[in-house]
């Protein structure tokens, strides 16, 4: 039986909240939001054994419409608080949800050296490629060349890629998908969650109001409909050469790899020092 | 060889009892307009182009017949308004 969205609005969404919630019309948040919810009904946790954090901005957001225990913390820091629930509680199932500017520019120590720690968490960071909430200001991931109300002229300084950014700091799970892509996404998301280690899924997502409209792409269906044209899955850019894939948006499971974690290392330390009582 | 081929028409002749006229799985769709923001996912994706906007923009379905129940909808509505699910007898006269 499929999940039904009818079966998560009544289970996962808080009702005394008023909805519909304050996202534009259209916005990937609401479409990753429910992604979230499926993985989450699939793997049959408690509602009690999940938790949520969030930093600023508009996916800053989504804690406060879902029935979990929730954070909704200071700027860029949602990693950091993460990491202080996980190591109190090390059974709980902790999510992280950042957006693009949240976790690399502002967050962004907390973000490689969570990665490098390898704590067994889960990042879900929404890239919409510019700081939405605050008027459309660049952020990291903001493309060479185009628009936003702080580079009126063209944007002068190149992109990151957020995903490959965790490869190289050493996560051990790092996925992408874009909004178009709601089933992939959901499942990255659940294998995410299961994962033991620091996982991370960037989703790609459109936020048409503040850069779509600045740089001419249209609104919520178009730019949906060039995440579906642009987007290419891991097998098929494999074959590819790097000229073929400019432009392109690899979508799919980028890493998988098994590593010690930081929780069970330290459970492990704490056994070694108290059987030396202390001496070395 | 006469051993497989009796067996042979034995399957031929189970699987023709089993296959009966093939119905069509039908699919309802339910629109929540009171949270609907009218972003027109709905309407651009659909795959059988069968959700048309109505006066005020937001979603509405004239031939439920046609609907596949791919689920494409639902998933990327970021509104939570859209509900598909298979479709069962009605059993009283104000069942939706």
């Amino acid at each position: 039986m499929a999940v039904t969205a009818q079966k998560i609005r009544h289970e996962y969404l808080r009702h005394n909240k008023k909805f519909p919630h304050v996202w534009c019309p259209g916005c990937g948040n609401g479409i990753v939001m429910a992604a979230l919810l499926r993985a989450i009904y699939r793997m049959e946790i408690s509602k009690d054994d999940v938790v949520l954090a969030s930093g600023i901005g508009c996916s800053g957001r989504m804690p406060t419409y879902l029935d979990f225990n929730t954070l909704h913390t200071t700027h860029g820091r949602a990693l950091t608080f993460a990491t202080g629930v996980k190591l109190a509680k090390p059974d709980l199932n902790v999510v992280a949800i950042m957006g693009d500017g949240d976790a690399t520019a502002i967050g962004g120590n907390h973000f490689i050296h969570a990665a490098r720690r390898n704590l067994n968490l889960t990042a879900i960071i929404i890239n919409n490629s510019i700081y939405g909430m605050t008027g459309g200001q660049y952020s990291p991931t903001t493309p060479f060349g185009s628009t936003s109300t702080t580079s009126v002229y063209g944007h002068i300084e190149h992109d990151f890629s957020i995903a490959e950014l965790a490869v190289t700091a050493g996560a051990s799970f790092v996925a992408r998908a874009t909004v178009y892509h709601g089933e992939l996404m959901d499942r990255l998301i659940e294998q995410a969650m299961r994962k033991r280690g620091f996982a991370v899924v960037e989703v790609i997502s459109n936020c048409h109001v503040q850069y779509g409209r600045r740089n001419k792409l249209g609104g919520a269906v178009d730019m949906l409909t060039s995440f579906k044209e642009n987007s290419i899955t891991v097998s098929k850019a494999e074959k590819l050469s790097p000229e073929e894939l400019e432009g392109k948006t690899t979508i799919g499971v980028l890493t998988d790899r098994e590593m010690p974690i930081s929780t069970e290392e330290y459970k492990k330390v704490r056994e070694r020092a108290s059987k030396t009582k202390g001496k070395i | 060889m006469k051993e497989k081929v009796e067996k042979q028409n034995v399957t031929e002749n189970t699987s023709a009892k089993k296959e009966p006229p093939k119905k069509k799985k039908l699919y309802d769709i339910a629109f929540y307009h009171d949270w609907c923001k009218a972003c027109g996912i709905c309407i651009a994706f659909c795959p059988k182009k069968i959700i048309t906007p109505d006066k005020s923009g937001k979603p509405m379905i004239e031939e439920p017949d046609k609907c596949i129940g791919c689920r494409f909808c639902e998933i990327h509505c970021p509104d939570f308004a859209i509900t598909v699910s298979d479709r069962r007898p009605k059993r009283r006269k104000d069942d939706v």
